[in-house]
């Protein structure tokens, strides 16, 4: 059987690469005893496909893995049994097993069905964008912030030069932004409009726990800072386009004549989408199943 | 949630920053302001090397199982973060806490090899620890040296206030109480100092003066403070069956040296090959119980989650017990995606079998070690390899399927000749030769022969401590006459020849044989720049020929002669079990060519039975015939024959 596992990254686990990450998960579920699908010959390995690969510093409460089991228990079991190994910076809150695909329709992997992800952009404290004087509690950069944002947001082109190895040609990213927010309650009324999540202010049945299918409450890891400086992001993510957080910012300093720091950004993922056609809503990939 | 020591800004700016955020799988959490004693345990090498060390994740592990201490780790910053780290004057800290490692009660450095001395003085001065011993106040951390190179202390000793010389099981419980009741005392250091050279093993060298002769050799030790003993004896554990074994080791997140799970089934080795520290100073063998091996794999395992779990040993092959422990291995966990790695197994039925069984034969290559190109040499390295094994045991092995033979060879050996080293090109052509002996249609395709060559660098401790060491010139002249012989083979397009760097030789070879007059050389080399000696992107040679010259000594003093008999040496303080009498013995009988039996078929008094155990001392009392095997063996000089062969 396949199961979707989601997970959260966060604190120091932020360093460790794509590559350790998917090492360390292969340890981690040997640790927790799973019954895993092994590839045959000398070198078995576990079969395991990773959604959207973070990068090395990214935070995130949202990342998926699927991987292939010859037997489960509960899910809720399950996450508990996989969470009790697991060091700190990783923490299991969904296991969702997944229905087979139906004769002669392939299996889609997770990776193949990202179209966007949700981000949050925090400034980090010590770290400033304008010499704002006296700004004792951050709001006047706060506010100058989000002006400048939106007025950047408000344009139709947002054209950057994008190095590839051979050559430099020049891409407007502004239409693979769909959202930019400033706070919470602004974020969650989006999502109540253009997603659907498996909890959260869509999930109008209130039951997260379905059969095969568990999604555990579990605060955002998001590291907040004092300054308050912070923007939300809908980027498209995936294989047809893609778009970084990173470069965003980039862009968004050298509109505003702001040197371009990247340790002074913390991204920090909120969640991962499919597009579902039919409805043009944006479904989060543990509730893809349903 | 954690504290990090280093900014977000430092860690994205540095290779791998997993080397410096802890937090690995096993780790030991303890709020230090609970603890007496705090530990800072350091392998002085990059993190993915020293976390590959089975010896600090034992002491980890016993140290930690103390409720009064906490042990953590620190290991050598890289290049680029050992140039921030000066840059912003931050501190060395240690892997759990992340805390300043100048704040600890103890810095215990494990020395693996000689190459790693200037990064030894590195991890002291980015510690803010002072480098010298002697420039320690009261509120410094007590620097303690641990590991083989310290067999010989003495060209690190000014920087370390104590070495424990031995196996860490013994006497760690010992030395931290003493510490602690040191401590409640209200001690000095130079108190406490004077309690650890009474405790067996210890070895405080500011305590001694080294006089030196005329012609630079050492006169003799003079002790400065009444206590401390004349000799210092090796520590062993001699309980090994169910000696503190680590079943929950440190899983780090980024790939490691070793990644895998690690089984130690015997320590020392019988072979008593002349060349080999280790065959020597971890005498007596002893090996490991097979039921505590197989609950220790299982919780290891389990524990970990690794992949694969591989053998540690000197020799796998002399365990006793090998078949039953691989097979139950392949058995238990083979089906469950577990790969099981069998280093340094002989060649024979059994070893094919499992060879067979755990590995890919189309991918894997079959490793000897002849060390030596010629039976004459074979036998004064008491190598105990002969060349009918080596082609017999490849016969079968291409008969089973696999086409790739790795060979590693020794060059500057004592009294090697023009035809030991054409032997090399010889026994690589025959190997190949015998490959193509097999029908056609029963062999795979073309035989790949690597044979590689380093550079013999003499030890402490081993019969060939005396000898002198070939210079880089002569080594690549010898080098060069191996690569015209080799193109003389007939098989010479299936021979491929790898070499290593004969200058990183060249100074290992002055610092292991070393006095204390290096630590100068040492401090000055570091100070100069030279740093990840090892490695060889880093390595600098012309700064430490400086460094020597500035200090008035010659690279010729320490390699470029052959020792006296009974010459003093800077190691001779150090009491290694097997006596300076028995390896004179065996540097006789090298330069006759004559074998010495292994430690199971006969003793040969090397000193190591003074520990009362291992394998050679056990089988002896149940056969009944130890006695007898020692007085007729006590001078077998010349006395041709006893040199039995197996």
């Amino acid at each position: 059987m396949k199961v979707r596992v989601k997970f959260q990254k966060y604190g120091a686990m932020k360093f460790i690469g794509h590559l350790d990450v998917m090492r360390y998960f292969q340890k981690a579920f040997r640790r927790a005893g799973l019954d895993s699908e092994y590839t045959k010959g000398y070198n078995p390995h576990q079969i395991m496909s990773f959604a959207a690969p973070l990068g090395v510093g990214l935070t995130s409460d949202a990342e998926y893995v699927d991987i292939g089991l010859n037997s489960s228990d509960e899910p809720e079991v399950m996450i508990k049994r996989i969470n009790e190994v697991m060091s700190e910076g990783f923490y299991v809150t969904g296991f969702h097993i997944l229905s087979e695909p139906e004769v002669n329709e392939k299996a889609v992997t997770a990776m193949s069905l990202v179209s966007s992800a949700d981000y949050l952009v925090s400034l980090k404290d010590g770290y400033s964008l304008w010499d704002m004087g006296d700004d004792v509690d951050g709001t006047v950069t706060r506010d100058r912030f989000r002006e400048a944002f939106e007025s950047f947001y408000s344009k139709q082109d947002i054209t950057i030069l994008k190095k590839t190895k051979k050559s430099e040609t020049e891409v407007n990213i502004r239409p693979m932004i769909s959202m930019a927010c400033f706070d919470e309650a602004e974020y969650n009324k989006n999502l109540i409009e253009n997603a659907m999540l498996l909890t959260g202010p869509d999930n109008k049945e209130g039951s997260n726990s379905n059969e095969g299918s568990c999604l555990i409450e579990a605060a955002s890891r998001a590291e907040v800072y004092e300054n308050n400086t912070k923007v939300y992001l809908r980027l498209d993510t995936g294989s047809a386009s893609n778009l970084k957080p990173e470069l965003v910012m980039e862009a968004f300093c050298i509109e505003n004549g702001i040197q371009y720091n990247p340790y002074a950004w913390q991204v920090h993922r909120l969640e991962i989408y499919t597009r579902d056609e039919e409805s043009n809503r944006l479904i989060s990939l543990d509730r893809l199943d349903k | 949630m954690r504290k990090l020591a280093l900014s977000d800004e430092i860690l994205l700016s540095v290779e791998k920053p997993a080397r410096y955020i802890g937090g690995e799988v096993n780790m030991r959490v303890k709020d230090p302001k609970d603890v007496d004693i705090r530990f800072c345990m350091c392998f002085p090498d990059v993190y993915e090397i020293g976390m590959s060390h089975l010896g600090i994740q034992i002491l980890y592990d016993i140290l930690n199982r103390r409720e009064d201490t906490y042990c953590e780790r620190v290991y050598s910053p890289w290049v680029d973060l050992d140039k921030l780290m000066r840059e912003k004057n931050i501190p060395l800290f240690a892997l759990e806490s992340q805390e300043p490692v100048k704040d600890f009660d103890f810095l215990g450095i494990t020395i693996q090899y000689e190459m790693c001395y200037t990064n030894i003085l590195q991890i002291l001065e980015l510690s803010q620890i002072p480098i010298y011993a002697k420039d320690r106040s009261e509120d410094d951390p007590i620097v303690i040296g641990g590991g083989p190179c310290t067999y010989n202390p003495e060209p690190i000793a000014d920087f370390f206030d104590f070495f424990y010389i031995g196996e860490g099981e013994t006497a760690y419980n010992e030395l931290l109480d003493l510490y602690k009741e040191s401590k409640k005392a209200g001690k000095s250091r130079r108190e406490f100092l004077e309690q650890v050279a009474g405790i067996e093993g210890m070895y405080v060298p500011a305590f001694y003066d080294v006089i030196y002769n005329e012609d630079s050799t050492i006169k003799g030790f003079e002790k400065k403070y009444e206590g401390a003993p004349d000799k210092v004896k090796k520590q062993v554990e001699m309980n090994l069956s169910e000696a503190y074994y680590p079943t929950k080791p440190l899983v780090p997140f980024i790939k490691a040296t070793q990644d895998r799970v690690v089984l130690e089934i015997q320590r020392g080795c019988i072979r008593g090959c002349r060349f080999c520290q280790a065959g020597m100073i971890y005498r007596p063998t002893r090996e490991r119980d097979l039921e505590y091996l197989k609950k220790c794999a299982y919780e290891m395992l389990k524990s970990t989650g690794h992949e694969e779990i591989s053998l540690s040993s000197l020799s796998s092959s002399d365990y006793s017990q090998l078949q039953e422990l691989v097979y139950f291995l392949i058995d238990e966990f083979g089906s469950k995606g577990v790969n099981i790695s069998l280093p340094s197994l002989r060649i024979d039925a059994f070893s094919l079998d499992v060879m067979g069984k755990v590995q890919d034969i189309r991918k894997s290559s079959l490793t000897f070690a002849p060390e030596a190109g010629s039976q004459r040499l074979r036998d004064v390295i008491n190598k105990g390899l002969t060349e009918e094994a080596i082609l017999n045991g490849a016969g079968e092995a291409f008969l089973s399927g696999w086409n790739r033979v790795k060979l590693y060879f020794m060059m500057g050996l004592p009294t090697e000749t023009d035809e030991d080293i054409e032997g090399i090109a010889i026994l690589s052509d025959k190997i190949a030769r015998v490959y193509y002996d097999i029908p056609k249609d029963q062999r795979q395709g073309k035989v790949s022969i690597v044979a590689s060559t380093s550079f013999f660098v003499p030890k402490p401790f081993t019969p060939f401590q005396w000898s002198r060491m070939d210079t880089p010139e002569e080594y690549l002249e010898k080098q060069r006459f191996l690569r015209s012989k080799i193109n003389e083979q007939l098989n010479r397009k299936s021979i491929k020849f790898n070499w290593h760097e004969a200058e990183q030789s060249e100074l290992e070879g002055v610092l292991a044989r070393g006095d204390r007059r290096l630590s100068k050389v040492i401090y000055d080399a570091y100070m100069s720049g030279c740093l990840y000696d090892s490695w060889s992107e880093h390595f600098a040679y012309d700064k430490w020929i400086k460094a020597l010259e500035e200090n008035g000594l010659s690279i010729s003093f320490y390699n470029g002669r052959e020792r006296e008999e009974d010459e003093i040496f800077p190691w001779d303080i150090i009491d290694a079990g097997v006596s300076k009498s028995f390896l004179l013995r065996e540097y006789r009988r090298a330069k006759n060519s004559l074998e010495t039996p292994n430690c199971r078929e006969l003793c040969y008094n090397c000193g190591a039975k003074q520990f009362g155990g291992g394998v050679c001392f056990n089988e002896q009392v149940l056969s009944g015939s130890n006695h007898e095997n020692e007085v007729s063996l006590m001078d077998v000089e010349g006395s041709q024959g006893a040199g039995g062969k197996e």
